[in-house]
């Protein structure tokens, strides 16, 4: 005879399984069958309206000489790793000064975050005014103290690091993370740092970057993942990675071939050699990481 | 009694279930009238355009009582059309433009900078294509059988707007508001030899002439008035090409030309106003452009003296500078080349039929209804176009909103019309040569370099395209 123990727990499972049902299906249909077709599919020529043709691995093939996507890969990567550790620096500084104890803390940290509540498209437009390089904000704040001002969305020099500025502004989110998580050091270790009579900048190198190490490290990667997905931005402020491809990224290069110039197949090529970039470099630098991370607080 | 939460939880989902399937029913129903075909019809056309279009349509669902067309203004058509078309749940009618100015209006409160104006022009060059890449995935109704069966034919149309529809023998839409290209003169800046469509240049040669003649620099060496810039408004980076003589592709020999001798000139002459006006200077000039549909577009906000546009522009001009002076002629041509008199860049907005279409027959209805000279003017009038059919009525012309309509009318009946070729590759090929040429105006290289380039990734990609949809044996 069933325990009135078993049964309850049968009954249990079966209801967390039905209430799980909708999410499970979800991700079956939504999203692990699109990701494995898209695995098939980078092994065909498909344009969506005439069904795939299997070409091996020729994508691939086409990748690695393609010039456009090396450029693609080259601007992902001078975006991502400059974006990523200004805006970590551009965080940690915020988050350090909106944790100190001053009157109308409350205004400033609203005041900081806002950026990163404007939607993109917001953004873009806002930047592109700022940018503009005849009558944009920063030209005429740079004519009117004697420098010359560069065309700053026309120039191949410059287009990119318009982006990386507009980065460094958004930076709200990770911002508010490493507030928790400044907030979250043992008031104690500052204490005893205090007894030992550690200056600011000690107190700073010795406690606070340390305890603050996994939320640098998760943010970092999360940065990076984001870095090189970059796509929103540059795509409404700069189509077709113009200037002469300077801001071509990756995902809009992915973007145009899959739904502009219908070659599927290419496009899942490309999202799959992304996908094992990132995975190596997530993973390397979660490897990194054992060196500088502390997590043991005891 | 007691009811087990495991039957409590079936019952939600069962109820959540039933709700959501009663819902698309409703819905289902809200779509379908009692003894009447209900023929969908999805267009990228919205504001004005759309409202032409929908009075049309009020036409003639009340000139019968079988059919009832229901017309939706979409965004992102293509992609959409193409996902519904291979779902197999697509519109009875979609609608492809040619120049998606509807897109500019419909953007026009977001379009704040030049970028912005850059992506919805993206938008209208992937839209150029379709007609190619469409029938060649057999995706597309043959309407020659219901046109020939209805004595529509070729004759009774401006021939180019027929053409530019067929492919491979089909006829893969049906013409509807046309495009043709002249360039608009704003007299303020023309000197006074120079202030009719006689006394306008005729050759290239002369416009250039022109164009250092009335363009200002300011003191600090700053472009104040270009009298001519080709990146303005750079909508037809491919065509330059077509006005000395060039082609970009051979469909004999399934080769393109791009690197060929007269679009190696053309490209170089497009180059030569950057060098003329300075690199960053027309960098600096262009940024300071709005957006086209705007009071700060360049030719309305007096900016550039002459622009080559279609034959919308004068309700632009109506609409955002009504009191500019202006007249327009043909695009001057070089002058070794007399041949070419009357080139300009042509192009339709068509009307078609995707396969899985519901409705073919009630669809055709309409279409046909669309293409008689009553609904055909109506809709032209409104939208400020000229007709695609070959006869028009005097009172079309009277009565035109455009004062320069019938030179637009005789330009689309010009033996050299520019169209862009029928290749299922062409957004790509379009995106390349607006590439090449920006690196041509920054002087980055030479044209006759940027075109080979384009000529040598273009072609291995357009032969790998023919043996994909078995027009070139692998």
């Amino acid at each position: 005879m069933k325990s009135p123990r078993t049964h309850f727990r049968k009954v249990e499972s079966i209801n967390g399984y039905l209430f799980a049902l909708p999410y499970i299906f979800g991700f079956l249909a939504l999203t692990a069958y699109p990701v494995l077709y898209s695995f098939y599919l980078s092994f065909t020529n498909y344009s969506v309206l005439k069904s795939p043709q299997w070409v091996g691995i020729e994508n691939y093939r086409e990748l690695f000489t393609d010039d456009v996507f090396h450029t693609a890969i080259k601007n992902t990567f001078i975006y991502m790793l400059t974006a990523v550790p200004l805006g970590t620096v551009m965080a940690i500084l915020l988050a350090l000064l909106l944790n100190t104890k001053v009157r109308g803390m409350a205004f400033y940290r609203t005041l900081f975050f806002i950026p990163s509540l404007v939607p993109l498209i917001a953004t873009a437009m806002l930047w592109m005014w700022v940018f503009n390089g005849e009558y944009g904000l920063l030209n005429d704040g740079l004519r009117r103290i004697g420098v010359t001002a560069p065309n700053w969305m026309g120039d191949p020099a410059w287009a990119k690091w318009t982006l990386v500025i507009m980065a460094v502004w958004g930076t709200g989110n990770a911002m508010v993370i490493y507030l928790a998580g400044l907030q979250d050091i043992p008031q104690n270790l500052y204490e005893a740092a205090d007894l030992d009579g550690a200056s600011p900048w000690k107190k700073t190198k010795a406690v606070t970057l340390p305890m603050l190490s996994p939320v640098i490290m998760f943010n970092g990667i999360m940065g990076m993942i984001g870095g090189l997905q970059q796509f929103a931005l540059p795509y409404v402020m700069f189509p077709g990675g113009a200037p002469a491809r300077s801001t071509l990224f990756v995902s809009m290069y992915l973007f145009d071939n899959a739904f502009n110039n219908q070659r599927m197949g290419f496009a899942s090529a490309i999202g799959w050699v992304m996908f094992i970039i990132t995975l190596i470099l997530t993973l390397t630098a979660l490897k990194v990481s054992d060196k500088f991370v502390v997590y043991d607080r005891s | 009694m007691t009811i087990s939460r495991q039957t409590i939880t079936v019952l939600t989902l069962l109820l959540l279930v039933g709700y959501a399937v009663m819902g698309l029913e409703q819905t289902a129903n809200r779509e379908t009238l009692p003894n009447k075909v209900t023929v969908t019809y999805w267009s990228g056309w919205t504001g004005d355009e759309a409202e032409t279009q929908r009075k049309v349509i009020r036409d003639f669902n009340n000139s019968q009582d079988k059919i009832f067309v229901k017309f939706l203004s979409i965004s992102g058509l293509r992609s959409k059309a193409l996902l519904s078309i291979n779902g197999g749940m697509p519109p009875d009618i979609f609608h492809t433009e040619e120049t998606d100015i509807a897109s500019f209006a419909e953007f026009a409160g977001m379009s704040q900078a030049r970028g912005a104006e850059q992506f919805l022009q993206r938008d209208q060059r992937a839209e150029e294509t379709d007609i190619a890449s469409f029938a060649d995935a057999n995706a597309l109704e043959d309407l020659l059988p219901m046109a020939t069966r209805d004595g529509i034919k070729r004759s009774d149309y401006i021939p180019i707007y027929w053409d530019l529809l067929s492919y491979d023998g089909k006829l893969c839409g049906m013409p509807m508001t046309p495009v043709s290209t002249a360039m608009h003169y704003n007299r303020k800046f023309l000197p006074p030899n120079v202030q009719n469509a006689s006394q306008a240049p005729k050759t290239i040669e002369e416009l250039d002439a022109l164009v250092d003649k009335i363009s200002k620099k300011r003191p600090d060496g700053s472009l104040e008035l270009a009298g001519f810039l080709p990146g303005e408004p750079g909508w037809w980076k491919w065509a330059w090409g077509y006005f000395f003589g060039g082609r970009l592709y051979d469909e004999k020999t399934q080769k393109l030309t791009i690197n060929s001798p007269e679009n190696i000139r053309a490209f170089d002459w497009v180059g030569s106003y950057a060098k003329r006006f300075g690199v960053s200077q027309v960098q600096t000039f262009q940024s300071g452009f709005g957006n086209f549909a705007s009071p700060q577009n360049a030719f309305m906000g007096n900016k550039v003296a002459s622009v080559l546009q279609g034959v919308w522009m004068a309700n632009f001009i109506h609409l955002f500078n009504p009191k500019m002076d202006w007249f327009a002629a043909p695009f001057p041509i070089p002058s070794d080349r007399p041949d070419l008199e009357g080139a300009n860049v042509v192009g339709i907005d068509a009307i078609l039929i995707p396969k899985g279409a519901k409705h073919v027959d009630a669809a055709w209805e309409f279409i046909r209804y669309q293409q008689t000279q009553k609904a055909m003017e109506k809709l032209c009038a409104g939208q400020s176009k000229h007709s695609p059919l070959a006869k028009v009525s005097e009172e079309f012309f009277q009565l035109h909103s455009n004062k320069e309509i019938r030179l637009f009318d005789r330009l689309a009946r010009s033996k050299n019309p520019i169209t862009a070729p029928k290749l299922g590759i062409w957004p790509q090929v379009a995106d390349e040569l607006s590439n090449a040429l920006t690196e041509i105006n920054l002087g980055k290289k030479s044209s006759s370099q940027a075109l080979t380039e384009v000529q040598n990734r273009m072609q291995p990609l357009l032969d790998k395209y023919l043996i994909y949809v078995g027009k070139k044996k692998p």
